[in-house]
């Protein structure tokens, strides 16, 4: 099946020299739930208005189930809902009003009966005929999904989502993704926050200055999450790793004083009893032994600081 | 065609309009009415009247224009403004809307409140003094043209704006000047010769030159160099207009 979304050697660079994305290669399949993770100012916002038609990219190519975002703009554009990561709502308009005029804008007639299915889902049909200036800041929020559910796009982009969002909020947020998700709807979303990439994405992309660094599958993330390693401090450094250890996998760290065992903790059995009555029979002899668990929270601050 | 689009936006625009109906109809009525009673009643009747027409009805083509004018372009400037400077652009900017369809939407909507309110102005304005009007297509073709052609003028200037100080710059400095200047309240030919020669400068005095043709049958200068004018001032807007999109100028990064 082709990608619903494919981007090709995408670059930005703005008027003020800023460097924004770097030659970003994506592929988003369809129905697939994508979290870019990234801290601020990575180009997280910057990929996304440039899918939307926010922002003209540089250089490189970016298709939406099919479409080109350039020269097909309609036929992408008509795919897509946004949900900015600013508040920006007309202060003067009905909840009512501004959800059917996106409706309007994105080419649709009017549809009372799905704009309605839309207020109740985000629990806003209580409050449609207010004016957006007398709303929360969360539900101005759930205004703009409803904003960009309200022409039944394909792809929902949500940028920073939760950001300053409550807990309610996020719970139901989370909800209405699952549920968009069985309606066969891709979700692509900007967070840095782990717990809401954990909580909601497949797949796990992260950005660092502009260039995607990693995209994995959460699955497999979870899985070295799962992971635990043993590192084992030696007395006397070896040069490599005894035959008769091969069973292990074991890595050598710090010039050859240090054995490093990766084991499943969710594994039936570690594995730990016999790799130290092995390492005793190889003749090893060891000082300290120490284990340490990665969380997908450290996975992410090491990739970004490497790149940094 | 985006027809929905341009509707949304076309019925956006105007609900706006009708939310503040009170500002948007009835400040120039009011100032209409002034105009009236001080240059129409309490001057008007010490002025001779202008080639026979009596002055309280010779400043009503002009009085209609300087609404027209004003109107359009703040009615066109704020409209894009607006969504600019708070944010909500974004929409506009993500949707599958080509630029014609964006102009036709903001443009058609503050053209369509000019036209209301200049019509307004015609029906408070036949309140003071008898109307008389010898081309009354002509008279409603040179408010169509007028107001769209202002109305670019206006949405080029909301584009262009960064701040509300710019986007009351124009108006304030060049339009309004022009407009008093351009043979309100006046023909140009009870002018010196001089400033008579650098009226011609002014594209206003076409504009209103043209749309007291309509009225009353007499002009400062020919329709034709009227229309002509306004045509040229129309496709200079057009052409602006074309560019900023093209180039995505103040509206994309």
């Amino acid at each position: 099946m082709p990608p619903i979304l494919a981007i090709a050697n995408l670059s930005k660079t703005y008027a003020s020299g800023l460097s924004a994305l770097r030659a970003v290669n994506l592929e988003i399949a369809k129905g697939e739930i994508f979290a870019l993770l990234g801290p601020n100012g990575a180009g997280k916002s910057t990929l996304i208005n440039i899918v939307c038609g926010i922002v003209t990219p540089s250089t490189g190519t970016v298709t939406v189930d099919g479409h080109d975002i350039l020269n097909h703009y309609r036929g992408a554009r008509k795919t897509i809902g946004l949900v900015p990561q600013e508040l920006t709502t007309d202060a003067f308009e009905t909840v009512w009003n501004t959800v059917s005029f996106s409706r309007g804008l994105f080419g649709l007639s009017k549809n009372p009966a799905h704009i309605e299915r839309v207020l109740r889902d985000l629990s806003l049909w209580e409050k449609r005929d207010n004016r957006l200036m007398t709303l929360s800041g969360g539900m101005k929020r759930r205004v703009l999904i409803a904003k960009a559910l309200s022409h039944e796009p394909r792809v929902l982009f949500l940028d920073e989502p939760t950001a300053g969002v409550d807990v309610e909020l996020r719970q139901d947020m989370w909800r209405m993704v699952r549920r968009l998700r069985e309606q066969g709807v891709t979700v692509i979303l900007t967070t840095h926050y782990i717990e809401e990439a954990e909580e909601m994405a497949d797949r796990i992309g992260v950005i660092r200055k502009g260039e995607i660094i990693l995209v994995e599958e959460k699955a497999e993330l979870m899985r070295k999450l799962g992971r635990k390693q043993l590192t084992i401090q030696l007395n006397e450094p070896i040069s490599e790793v005894p035959p008769a250890l091969g069973q292990y996998g074991l890595d050598l760290a710090a010039g050859g004083s240090e054995l490093v065992y990766t084991y499943d903790t969710k594994a039936e059995r570690t594995g730990i009893t016999r790799l130290l009555t092995d390492l005793a029979g190889a003749g090893l002899t060891f000082s300290d032994l120490r284990t340490s668990q990665s969380s997908l929270e450290d996975i992410f601050v090491d990739l970004v600081r490497e790149r940094a | 065609m985006n027809w929905p689009a341009i509707r949304a936006i076309y019925g956006f625009e105007m609900s706006r309009f009708w939310r503040t109906a009170m500002q948007s109809i009835l400040a120039p009525v009011i100032s209409t009415s002034l105009y009236f009673v001080v240059f129409g009643a309490a001057i008007g009747s010490r002025v001779s009247a202008v080639d026979g027409v009596p002055y309280g009805l010779f400043i009503v083509p002009g009085l209609i224009m300087l609404s027209l004018l004003t109107q359009s372009i703040a009615n066109a400037s704020f409209g894009i403004y607006f969504p600019r400077f708070s944010g909500t652009i974004y929409e506009i900017l993500s949707a599958p809307i080509s630029p014609v369809e964006v102009v036709l939407g903001y443009v058609g909507a503050a053209a369509s409140k000019s036209i209301v309110i200049g019509l307004i102005i015609l029906a408070t304005a036949a309140l003071f003094v008898p109307l008389r009007i010898e081309h009354p297509v002509w008279m409603l073709g040179f408010l169509l043209l007028t107001a769209v052609t202002f109305s670019l003028f206006g949405f080029v200037i909301g584009l262009w704006a960064d701040g509300f100080e710019k986007l009351q710059l124009v108006p304030l400095l060049i339009v309004t000047p022009l407009t008093f200047l351009g043979g309100s309240f006046y023909a140009i030919e009870m002018l010196p010769p001089f400033w008579r020669a650098v009226s011609l400068l002014n594209p206003v005095v076409y504009l209103i030159s043209g749309f007291r043709w309509a009225f009353f049958g007499t002009a400062d200068v020919g329709i034709g160099v009227s229309l002509a004018m306004t045509g040229l001032f129309l496709a200079v807007c057009l052409g602006l207009v074309t560019y900023i999109f093209r180039t995505g100028y103040r509206l994309k990064s």
